[in-house]
């Protein structure tokens, strides 16, 4: 690990101008400090954000949430109103990692986490996220874990959160600060496609620090539902994952969010098949017919062809499991 | 300037500690090549295997994860710090009763891990296989035990026994908050 400075400022103003010339923030440390010590990533100067008074939540007038960039993944789990209101948000907070995991990770930094694309992490193989330029070994190479929706031919790697996929499903928002001012970013457009700069996970400008996630309230989010698909049952990255929340009156679907995790470079928000379900029968042949549609864009390789019908089938199950819970 | 050394207060097994420290490195490598604490392993050095695990102010983490200078003013409980060789942790005794180690190389990292964990469910913290995850009483079945424990890797396999001696610790408390409650 090449040696760094290390401040730790107690005040948001202090850590963006120490950030602002060189710094890289440092929160749980539980992807950062892999990284400077696999070498895949150096830094000048860490700036501590540990001290920040950034590890509230607060319950908005409307009944949304505001979840300071600094608290832990345990405690969003275990939050009253987290785990009423938002209940797949905390089961995808609980499928993810391993209890001390959670304990020391942040919102702020499981948004931020990087892939965990083989090649990212082992220095030795060329990869254009770590090396622009490089080339891309996975497109040859090791592809269960690949995208299927978004990719491009210079990076082929899914992002690994699971408490993104609910977070993709809400309408969040995303409040940051940076050298030029606070501004608010719609949860969809933090994270980018890889296009030709995979080497950017997301549209923050450098010297970005994340406050806040706001989460608007949905009242039907009460019936929601994260499904994770892995190959082991515990402490394991998703191969496909699946959020949910169904609105179901009269057995039409009134209102759905639907997002979907492992298939692409972001969070994927399955908007076409949200589009295709509302004011429709809640079946399981339109729940089919609707992720079909959302997923005609796929384009899997030979080793990651198996995400597309998992994707499909896990959706399905979700919605239905979704529909008949609200029969009562 | 990069290479400047930090101050780092910590209180070791109950014992205030000072050092001068790179700011590279971890809470387990201070632990055990600054501070001579040996009851803290080290496995992966990558958050995979729990061996390291510590709880710090009342919670477990993975030391290896976590920078020391990060943690300057914590309070760290090491498996030496939960009880002695006289004195056995309820904990420590039930994993001696139930054979639950091998090689022992875990075994520090479990205890502490498990310790902390029963704390986290009587605190009413959901899992990936609570039944619903609003529900703030958890019911600690095996199930239970295993998915909590799940970052607590044993080369040995010795995992029945592991639940086993949980469970035996759970039971107790159960026993006991039961009694208080009458
Ligand atoms: C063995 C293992 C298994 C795991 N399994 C899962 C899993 O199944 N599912 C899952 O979702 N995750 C999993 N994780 C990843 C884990 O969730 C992330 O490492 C964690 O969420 C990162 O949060 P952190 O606070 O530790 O971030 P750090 O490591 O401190 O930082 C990560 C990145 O975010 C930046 N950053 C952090 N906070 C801010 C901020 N407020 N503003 C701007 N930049 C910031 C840092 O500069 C850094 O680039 C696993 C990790 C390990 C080690
Ligand atoms: S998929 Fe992306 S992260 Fe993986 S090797 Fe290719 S460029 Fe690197
Ligand atoms: S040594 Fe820390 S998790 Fe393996
Ligand atoms: S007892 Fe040997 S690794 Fe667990």
């Amino acid at each position: 690990m090449k040696p760094f400075a290390y401040e730790r400022p107690t005040t948001v103003e202090e850590a963006v101008a120490l950030a602002a010339d060189g710094g890289t923030y440092l929160a749980g440390g539980t992807n950062l400090v892999d990284h400077l010590r696999l070498g895949i990533r150096e830094a000048d100067r860490l700036v501590d954000l540990t001290r920040l008074p950034l590890d509230e939540i607060t319950e908005r007038a409307d009944g949304g949430l505001v979840i300071g960039s600094g608290v832990r993944n345990s405690d969003l789990a275990a939050h009253p109103l987290v785990r009423t209101r938002f209940p797949f948000v905390t089961q995808a907070l609980v499928a993810g990692a391993s209890g001390q995991l959670r304990n020391m990770a942040t919102t702020g930094g499981n948004l931020l986490q990087r892939t965990r694309c083989v090649y990212f992490q082992d220095p030795t193989t060329p990869c254009n996220k770590r090396e622009p330029g490089s080339g891309c070994s996975a497109v040859e190479g090791f592809g269960r874990y690949n995208a299927i929706l978004g990719a491009s031919e210079d990076c082929v790697a899914t992002h690994p959160s699971d408490l993104c996929v609910p977070l993709a499903a809400l309408d969040t928002e995303v409040v940051v600060v940076g050298p030029s001012g606070e501004r608010r970013i719609a949860f969809g457009d933090l994270h980018r496609l890889p296009g030709d700069r995979p080497d950017l996970d997301t549209t923050l400008d450098p010297g970005e620090l994340v406050l806040a996630v706001e989460v608007p309230p949905l009242d039907f989010a009460v019936r929601s539902r994260y499904r994770k698909v892995r190959e082991r049952a515990s402490y394991a990255f998703a191969l496909v994952s699946v959020a949910a929340a169904l609105d179901v009156h009269d057995g039409t679907v009134r209102d759905v969010r639907l997002a979907l995790g492992g298939v692409s470079h972001r969070p994927h928000r399955a908007r076409i098949a949200e589009e295709a379900l509302r004011g429709r029968p809640a079946t399981p042949d339109q729940f089919r017919s609707a992720i079909e549609a959302e997923l005609g864009a796929a384009s899997p390789g030979e080793h990651n062809a198996f995400k597309v019908p998992l994707v499909r089938n896990t959706v399905v199950d979700v919605l239905t499991g979704l529909t008949e819970g609200s029969a009562a | 300037m990069a290479g400047h050394e930090v101050s780092v207060r910590l209180t070791v097994d109950g014992t205030a500690r000072q050092v001068d420290l790179d700011p590279r490195v971890t809470v387990l490598d201070a632990l055990r090549d600054e501070l001579g604490v040996m009851s803290v392993k080290k496995g992966c050095d990558h958050g995979q295997c729990g061996a390291c695990t510590v709880i710090v102010d009342g919670r477990r983490i993975l030391s290896c994860l976590a920078l020391a200078a990060s943690y300057d003013g914590a309070d760290v409980t090491t498996a030496a710090g939960l009880g002695t060789t006289d004195h056995l942790n309820p904990m420590q005794q039930a994993f001696a009763d139930r054979d639950a180690l091998q090689c022992g190389y875990c075994t520090p990292g479990q205890v502490c891990s498990a310790v902390a964990m029963l704390e986290e469910a009587r605190a009413g913290m959901p899992s990936h296989v609570s039944p619903d995850v609003s529900d703030t009483t958890v019911d600690l079945t095996d199930a239970e035990v295993r998915e909590r424990m799940s970052g607590n890797l044993c080369r040995c396999g010795a995992y029945v026994n592991i639940v086993r001696a949980i469970q035996d610790v759970a039971g107790q408390d159960v026993a006991r908050a039961g009694g208080g409650a009458a």
